[in-house]
């Protein structure tokens, strides 16, 4: 019988291969501290391709685009699996789109985006390593300079 | 086919060289006749949050003599803005009342956002540090103008290269014809290192260095820019670097140039270059400022479509 080092969900989402040391932002952006059904989070585990990798399960949730989104730039190797009744009833990686809308703070104190309620919009110039266009004022964001929403 | 109808004009990084190219051979054809009137029934708003004098004068000039009218402010202290309106509720506002905005505003990015938000064309008149691509086409039609053309030439970018908007703009569309490049700064001014990278990508031949001396010889055109007290932590420091970068008609002499070489300034200056230089026939810069009258009367008239 295989073993699990993190234990199965019934129902809800499991966050896998997230790059080991992204494994707590990846829990802010899921603001697990909200949920009220279990919540597993496991760091250190053994990856072929990471080396060390994390994992999240969250009973009873399924998630967002907006979130996924997030995700992939700051763990762009993890991969989503939806469980129903302890079955993998979906799975896909993480993908960096093509623009980011209000989910990245430009870095530029100055950029209107930051002013104004103006929503702001990242152009994606690459995505291994991510690189980042401010659609308004231009600015090139590496992924030090990534900020969250 | 090249048309700039109706088009925004935010960033000279939306230009290719055939379309920079073409402004510059309307702005020629502008400089044979002062005044038509082929805009007599369009009207420009001019939106200046921050101060200009050459930038706002000159698209006024351009929009009247093209017989156009001109709205707007230079103070938005006298506006709603003061009131606490956002820029993009007074853009939207104003477009109702005119064909064109002109805008300058000192947070970078604002002229995109009111791009986003308005209906009419939008050109940027400066947008904090980022971009003002008009005074690009302007530098470029000056460059052009004194040195007959624009491919193959050496160009020295000598002062304040890390804050000076016109230098990044200049050098990317610079690009475009082959220049061999020299940036000439105080180390803490030195052209921000992804231009720097950008350039090279573009397969650019371009070097840093800390004064003019061993170089001067090679260059056709200095764009020289002016090195601000304020940017120095220390005012020692900052006398130190001013000599090494205040050009004179001495200076020049003591060192090796080449006859014709041109000397290009955004303006304003302060005492960056001397007065001794502006009778010499290295200095161009107030010819530099005339030309932005033709340049944007060219980017006017493409714009709003009277010039196919």
């Amino acid at each position: 019988m295989k073993h699990l080092d993190v234990s199965a969900i019934k129902d809800g989402s499991v966050i896998d291969h997230i790059d080991n040391k992204s494994t707590l932002k990846v829990a802010d952006i899921l603001n697990i501290q909200n949920e009220e059904q279990v919540v597993l989070v496991g760091m250190n585990l053994k990856s072929k391709l990471l080396g060390k990798k994390g994992i999240i399960k969250i009973g009873g949730k399924i998630i967002d685009q907006k979130e996924v989104n997030k995700i992939a730039l700051i763990a762009p190797n993890a991969t989503v699996n939806i469980i129903k009744d302890y079955e993998v009833v979906k799975k896909f990686n993480v993908a960096v789109p093509e623009v980011i809308e209000g989910i990245v703070k430009c870095f530029n104190p100055n950029c209107v985006s930051n002013y104004n309620n103006v929503t702001s919009q990242l152009n994606v110039v690459n995505k291994n390593p991510i690189r980042l266009e401010c659609h308004y004022c231009e600015r090139i964001m590496s992924a030090k300079d990534i900020l969250l929403i | 086919m090249v048309s700039f109808k109706q088009r925004d004009i935010i960033s000279i990084r939306h230009f290719n060289k055939e379309e920079l190219l073409y402004i510059l051979d309307l702005a020629k054809q502008m400089e044979r006749t002062t005044y038509t009137d082929t805009l007599k029934d369009k009207i420009l708003a001019s939106l200046f949050f921050e101060p200009s004098t050459r930038t706002r004068l000159s698209f006024e000039s351009a929009m009247q003599r093209l017989g156009g009218m001109v709205i707007g402010f230079a103070d938005s202290g006298i506006t709603s803005v003061a009131k606490g309106e956002s820029l993009r509720d007074s853009v939207k506002i104003i477009e109702g009342y005119c064909d064109i905005i002109v805008l300058r505003h000192y947070l970078e990015g604002s002229a995109q956002l009111a791009a986003d938000v308005v209906n009419i064309p939008v050109i940027n008149a400066g947008d904090g540090a980022n971009q003002h691509p008009t005074q690009t086409f302007l530098d470029l039609y000056t460059i052009q103008k004194t040195k007959g053309a624009l491919e193959g030439l050496t160009i020295g970018f000598l002062g304040d290269l890390k804050y000076g908007r016109t230098v990044h703009s200049l050098a990317y569309a610079l690009a475009y014809f082959g220049a061999e490049m020299f940036f000439i700064s105080p180390p803490g001014l030195r052209m921000p290192r992804d231009s720097i990278d950008e350039l090279k990508d573009r397969k650019v031949k371009c070097y840093e260095h800390e004064s003019l001396s061993g170089i001067s010889k090679k260059l056709d055109v200095i764009y020289c820019t002016r090195i601000q007290k304020e940017r120095f932590a220390d005012p020692v420091e900052f006398e130190k670097v001013r000599g090494v970068y205040r050009l004179s008609k001495a200076m020049l002499e003591e060192l090796e140039i080449k006859k014709d070489l041109k000397i290009l300034h955004p303006l304003p200056r302060v005492d960056e270059m001397d007065e001794s230089l502006d009778k010499t026939n290295y200095a161009v810069y107030f010819h530099q400022a005339r030309n932005g009258v033709p340049v944007r009367k060219a980017i006017l008239s493409a714009v709003l479509g009277v010039i196919e």
